[in-house]
């Protein structure tokens, strides 16, 4: 599949996927989106990259083990729904904050962190997955 | 409208038993995947389908009204996809694996753990 | 979603907990997020192999701790839930913990310790790079999970969660036998969980709810109108299925033996349990009048799956294989107390499980030390390891003690108790069957003895290649805690034969546990 038209094409379709999986991430707590399609949609992205240039460039793009990001994005979610241990609430509930950012007030929450842990554990694992299947086919 | 779906579901369960009957492991993949499927749907049928109804719920009864489909199983089913893709996923890789390692992908030939003709342990002491 | 905002008029304590939660009650949960946060972090840090070993002791270290003041807490304040995230049962996911499920998990933490311990020497730099640690860690969240959650919907989450662990776990290796015992694991062990989703949805049509406690409220009135017979006799399929019972238990002497002997051991003391675990929690407390029914049925099995293992186990060349059918006789020991259903078999079913758990982790860790010396699980090759290694010949003739049934270790109680509870309601047979596979084991258990530690060495040119040295502290240790414990729950069985009384008395009668997740009687 390494056709020059794919291979100059795949870059830049691979980041605005990226760019996209994030806006969805970001938009899913009240409109459809969220973590979970977010990540595959990073996933997807980083595995398109993989077929047009070889797993070995992506490893080194992304950086760390997609096992070592899926696991950073587990601590995140364990942590966001700790949190409420400090206001006597139970376990995974929602909390909400308002940061004033210029003149607007933004709403954060552990929701968010929750929904960002579970974007890092999905892209994670189905990066990891798909890229031993992609590593194995071309040997 | 449920009919139809029941029946859906019935024809996807058969399929995904008749695939899993088969010996080689990739059609057990495939039965596994329509499977999933099979069961996905059955739990969103079994919470109604209804047109677009808003969802109010008057004070009193407990439960949600005729008219509405039960939002619950919809919630359920995210879940189970989610696993139930996951689970596709890595049994696709061990699949794969099996199918390089192994050099075949016939579970009759898959004697690896089970070889034949194991000896018989010691008779006497 | 709704803010707590305080411009919001709406009543939200109609919806919402208000009341704040103690601190002690974290204790529900802190086993689960203890396992999940450690194995999370240990996957981040998997190249550091040096670390591994030792962060996972102190964390199981901890887990033990903690499970322990789960335990204490249940045992003293009776049945604790918490319900996730504010909103009320049956609409939040509960945690329950009762004193079987809390026992259970303690047992489970030790055992996961020990294997710890263990897998600190027997696991090589390669099985901790490719992760090792973290699975045990997200494997035992799922099975914590399992034996906690008040919920059925989690139970089949937590499920999923320790299967896929345990795949990680089962291929550490990729040599190609492990790949064809784990294809045939995976697959199969899919089907059971499907049927489990496939009852659970069902369920969730007839009810409306998946609160434990919940069902149990509504269970006795829909009993004349809904097909909860059907629902019942898929439970049991698919939970037997788990915990390897008779006619399907395929997969467990297919898988069991190939893995690293470390995690075979983990899996033999936790997986099959589990399943047994669930069939309590649904056969005896969630539907205990459809139960009577299938009554015949489950002793039937139960029956089968322990004669079989037996016979099973005396027809093994492999020790591993021979253990693997080991575990399915005891599963059919279990499976009789539930078919009793009476306060003396459920209590016989829970010491068993508890001993099963303890005494086949620890035989797997003995048959893993044995098969370093005598360099293979054959028993056709003498290995004279009782004049070589002396305290592991010891430890293992206990453990085929115990596993056997024989005083003075921990079989010999729950056995007892459980052909006690047979014959109290006339089943002579079942008692015969339980008397029979004790003996059968104790052939099986006493060949593996004679052939492989008793038997001396044919030729005497080998004694003096240097003799495989066993380290006290990764080898030793934790095969001597699990035989302390199995040594213990024989000698001094009074306070653990009361336990487990007590648990299976707050399994048939639930009212403890429904009053735990809803205080005043209920929302409606």
């Amino acid at each position: 599949m390494n056709t020059l038209i794919f291979r100059t094409i795949a870059p830049y379709l691979t980041s605005l996927m990226v760019l996209f999986s994030v806006f969805v991430l970001l938009r899913g707590h009240n409109e459809p989106g969220g973590g979970f399609i977010g990540g595959l949609i990073a996933a997807s992205a980083f595995a398109i990259y993989g077929i047009a240039w070889g797993v070995s460039p992506v490893r080194r793009a992304i950086y760390f083990h997609p096992l070592g990001i899926a696991g950073f994005g587990l601590v995140l979610a364990t942590f966001s729904g700790m949190l409420s241990i400090f206001f006597h609430a139970p376990f995974m509930t929602g909390l909400w904050g308002y940061v004033p950012i210029f003149e607007d007030e933004i709403p954060v929450s552990t929701v968010l962190f929750f929904d960002i842990g579970v974007y890092f554990v999905v892209v994670g694992a189905i990066t990891s997955v798909a890229l031993a299947l992609e590593e194995r086919s071309r040997d | 409208m449920e009919t139809y779906m029941i029946l859906l579901v019935g024809v996807f369960f058969s399929v995904a038993v008749y695939l899993f009957l088969s010996r080689h492991i990739i059609r057990i993949l495939l039965g596994a995947a329509i499977l999933g499927n099979a069961v996905n749907l059955l739990i969103f049928t079994s919470g109604r389908l209804t047109r677009e109804v808003p969802p109010i719920i008057a004070t009193g009864p407990t439960g949600t009204p005729e008219t509405m489909a039960n939002p619950l199983p919809q919630a359920l089913i995210l879940t189970a996809i989610v696993i139930s893709f996951s689970f596709f996923a890595f049994l696709l890789v061990l699949t794969y694996r099996t199918y390089q390692e192994l050099d075949t992908d016939d579970t009759d030939e898959m004697r690896f753990a089970e070889p034949r003709g194991q000896q018989m342990p010691p008779l006497e002491y | 979603m709704a803010s707590p905002d305080t411009s919001n008029t709406a009543d939200l304590s109609v919806a919402m907990m208000t009341a704040p939660v103690e601190l002690a009650d974290w204790l529900v949960v802190a086993p689960v997020a203890l396992c999940i946060t450690f194995g999370a972090i240990l996957m981040m840090l998997r190249k550091n192999t040096w670390l591994q070993a030792g962060a996972s002791v102190v964390g199981l270290s901890l887990l033990v701790v903690a499970c322990g003041a789960l335990l204490a807490h249940v045992l003293l304040n009776g049945t604790v839930t918490m319900t996730m995230g504010r909103w009320l049962p049956p609409f939040g996911i509960s945690f329950t913990v009762d004193i079987l499920g809390a026992s259970l998990t303690f047992v489970a933490s030790v055992i996961a310790l020990a294997s710890g311990i263990f897998g600190a020497n027997d696991v090589d730099m390669s099985g901790r790079r490719y992760g090792f640690y973290p699975f045990l860690f997200l494997m035992m969240a799922g099975v914590i999970g399992s034996f906690l959650t008040g919920d059925i919907f989690n139970l089949y989450v937590w499920f999923e969660v320790l299967l896929i662990s345990s795949f990680g776990l089962l291929i550490l290796g990729s040599e190609p036998r492990q790949i064809d015992g784990a294809t045939k694991y995976a697959f199969l062990n899919l089907v059971a969980t499907t049927l489990f989703l496939i009852a659970t949805g069902y369920l969730y049509g007839i009810f409306g709810t998946l609160n434990m406690a919940d069902i149990m409220r509504k269970a006795p009135e829909m009993g004349e109108t809904a097909p909860l017979l059907t629902l019942t006799a898929m439970y049991f399929m698919a939970f037997g299925m788990k915990a390897a019972a008779f006619p399907v238990n395929f997969w467990l002497p297919a898988s069991y033996h190939t893995p690293r002997i470390v995690v075979s051991a983990i899996f033999a003391g936790l997986l099959t349990k589990v399943g047994v675990y669930a069939l309590l929690r649904v056969l005896i407390m969630l539907f205990p009048a459809e139960r009577e029914v299938l009554g015949l049925v489950v002793a039937i099995v139960a029956v089968l799956t322990m004669v079989f293992g037996a016979l099973g186990a005396l027809a093994q060349t492999d020790y591993r294989r021979l253990l693997g059918y080991l575990v399915i006789s005891g599963i059919g020991v279990m499976l009789a107390g539930i078919a009793l259903a009476s306060l003396t078999g459920l209590s016989g079913t829970i010491f068993y499980a508890v001993h099963s758990m303890i005494v086949m982790t620890a035989l797997y860790l003995v048959c893993g030390l044995t098969a370093r010396i005598a360099g293979g699980f054959s028993l056709a090759e003498p290995a004279d390891i009782y004049r070589s290694h002396l305290p592991l010949a010891a430890l293992t003739l206990m453990l085929l003690f115990a596993v056997s049934g024989l005083p003075p270790f921990s079989g010999f109680w729950p056995k007892a108790v459980l052909v006690k509870a047979s014959l109290d309601v006339g089943e002579w047979w079942m008692a015969g069957a339980i008397l029979l596979t004790g003996f059968l084991t104790t052939i099986a258990a006493g060949r593996v003895w004679i052939l492989v530690y008793w038997r001396a060495r044919q030729e005497a040119g080998d004694s003096d290649a240097s003799p495989v040295r066993l380290k006290p502290m990764t080898d030793y240790l934790p095969v001597g805690i699990l035989t302390a414990l199995a040594v213990l729950l024989g000698v001094y069985p009074e306070p653990f034969l009361d336990m487990a009384q007590t648990a299976a008395s707050q399994l048939i009668h639930p009212a403890a546990y429904i009053d735990s997740v809803f205080p005043a009687g209920g929302v409606e």
